[in-house]
């Protein structure tokens, strides 16, 4: 029996930071991770981003931008951290109006942005068609790549005397992680950060959100910022309907990153080729040069998503009468974002500390009213 | 037939295939992400080595590209 302060179960980018935070708190962390594969930390694009669903969601994510851009000095070349900003498009004056309101809320709360007309959006972006009626540039968006990221604070937790167990956790409650290679950890708190792989707790209120990409060959200098419609707001956040919306990225290397979908209820990890079709389809919508190039790969993820598209960070309190369980999971598309906030809220609530930010709308015990008003 | 490589006028038989052609002219066909010339590997389109900008499209396969008078080919970088 190996006993610890606390065990990590996943090691994604969220359960690799969190593994990080607390071996720098001087904690005794085993982390546990079982795949081959990182889940969404290895699928998605890693993009490091404001976003403001609601008034929870930007506090959370402006502050792990926050933590990002402190430490973006420091990281290794690998994680690929690049300031490219991301420009909100809008195809239309209605959606400008929204670039506005989207620049007031920002405003108000400290995140930089700047509102680009037709031309400054064709000057900054000139692949893009003619005709769309602008955009919001925020300057201090980034873009990673996610594993390396995670790889780095696994390295740096190891390094501050973290054990790193390579096998599946079959059971995690009350105090003990068992393997199923036989190992049986003990620690005081087990930090759950396996993202859709929750069949460890079974309360867990998450479901699966299929998402498509695409990654070109090299075109350097093709792209300049992390472009977004701003319809995909409007589409990306719907609950039920399949949908797709107009996402790309530069790489380092010039090569392009494509999204978006996202589907409901399909869990086959399988390529849909109609979903993929219109995605593409949207892409050259928005910059038709995309259509005459190669991509060389397409693949496919699953973000965990909750009711209230906020993560569940802290005590599992509400969920599970155990009080050892705690929860680092649910952040959708936001994972690589949050990863460094979520690791700070959940150090300062395992020490009891105040932390920089308000935990409670992250608290996972707030599902627990949410499920019973869905079940009346 | 004279084909332009890299901006350079270059005479080449007929039937030769572009990277043939970019071999006599000791260019290039690409340059890799950490700034290695790269040319023909494998010769039969499976390698992807031989990728450079055709008539302003970029990545094609050069070695199954067969020369036509007034091409113009440049290092893909």
């Amino acid at each position: 029996m190996k006993s610890f302060d606390i065990v990590v179960v996943g090691a994604g980018i969220v359960g690799c930071a969190v593994a990080r935070e607390l071996s720098r708190a001087g904690m005794r962390v085993g982390i546990v991770e079982g795949g081959a594969h990182r889940g969404a930390t290895a699928a998605g694009m890693g993009h490091v981003v404001v976003m403001d669903d609601s008034p929870a969601q930007l506090v959370l994510t402006q502050y792990s931008c926050s933590l990002w851009r402190k430490e973006a000095d420091h990281l290794p070349v690998a994680v690929e951290y690049e300031g490219f900003g991301t420009i909100w498009i809008a195809a239309n004056d209605e959606e400008m109006e929204e670039v506005h309101a989207k620049h007031a809320i920002y405003a108000q709360t400290g995140v930089v942005s700047a509102v680009l007309n037709a031309a400054e959006l064709v000057m900054a972006e000139p692949n893009l068609r003619k005709d769309l009626a602008g955009g919001l540039l925020v300057p201090h968006d980034a873009v990673i790549y996610p594993p390396a990221a995670a790889e780095f604070f696994l390295s740096e937790a190891q390094r501050l005397g973290a054990a790193l167990f390579r096998s599946r956790a079959v059971q995690a409650s009350h105090g003990e992680v068992s393997l199923e290679d036989g190992t049986l950890l003990q620690a005081e708190r087990i930090v759950l950060a396996t993202g859709t792989e929750c069949d460890l707790l079974s309360a867990l209120p998450l479901q699966k959100r299929k998402g498509h990409l695409a990654i070109t060959d090299r075109y350097p200098g093709f792209l300049c910022h992390q472009l977004v419609e701003l319809g995909y707001l409007k589409s990306a956040h719907k609950l039920v309907a399949d949908s797709v919306a107009f996402n790309i990225q530069p790489r380092q290397t010039g090569q392009l990153l494509i999204g978006s979908s996202r589907q409901y209820g399909d869990d086959d990890p399988g390529v849909d080729a109609a979903i993929l079709r219109q995605m593409l389809e949207r892409a050259v919508s928005y910059m038709p040069a995309l259509a005459g190039m190669s991509v060389l790969r397409v693949w496919t993820g699953f973000r965990a998503a909750t009711l209230d598209k906020l993560p569940l960070i802290g005590p599992a309190a509400g969920l599970s009468d155990d009080t050892s369980l705690w929860l680092a999971a649910g952040f959708e598309g936001l994972g690589i974002t949050n990863a460094l906030g979520a690791a700070r809220l959940l150090l300062d609530g395992l020490l009891n500390r105040t932390p920089e930010i308000d935990a409670g709308p992250y608290l996972p015990a707030r599902m627990v009213n949410r499920m019973e008003i869905a079940r009346a | 037939m004279t084909v332009t490589i890299n901006g350079r006028l270059l005479e080449v038989v007929a039937g030769t295939v572009v990277s043939a052609a970019m071999l006599q002219a000791g260019e290039p066909c690409r340059i890799s992400v950490s700034g290695e010339p790269r040319t023909a590997m494998c010769g039969m389109g499976i390698c992807f080595e031989c990728r450079a900008v055709v008539n302003g499209v970029a990545h094609r396969r050069t070695c199954q590209f067969v020369c036509a008078d007034g091409l113009r080919v440049e290092t893909m970088r």
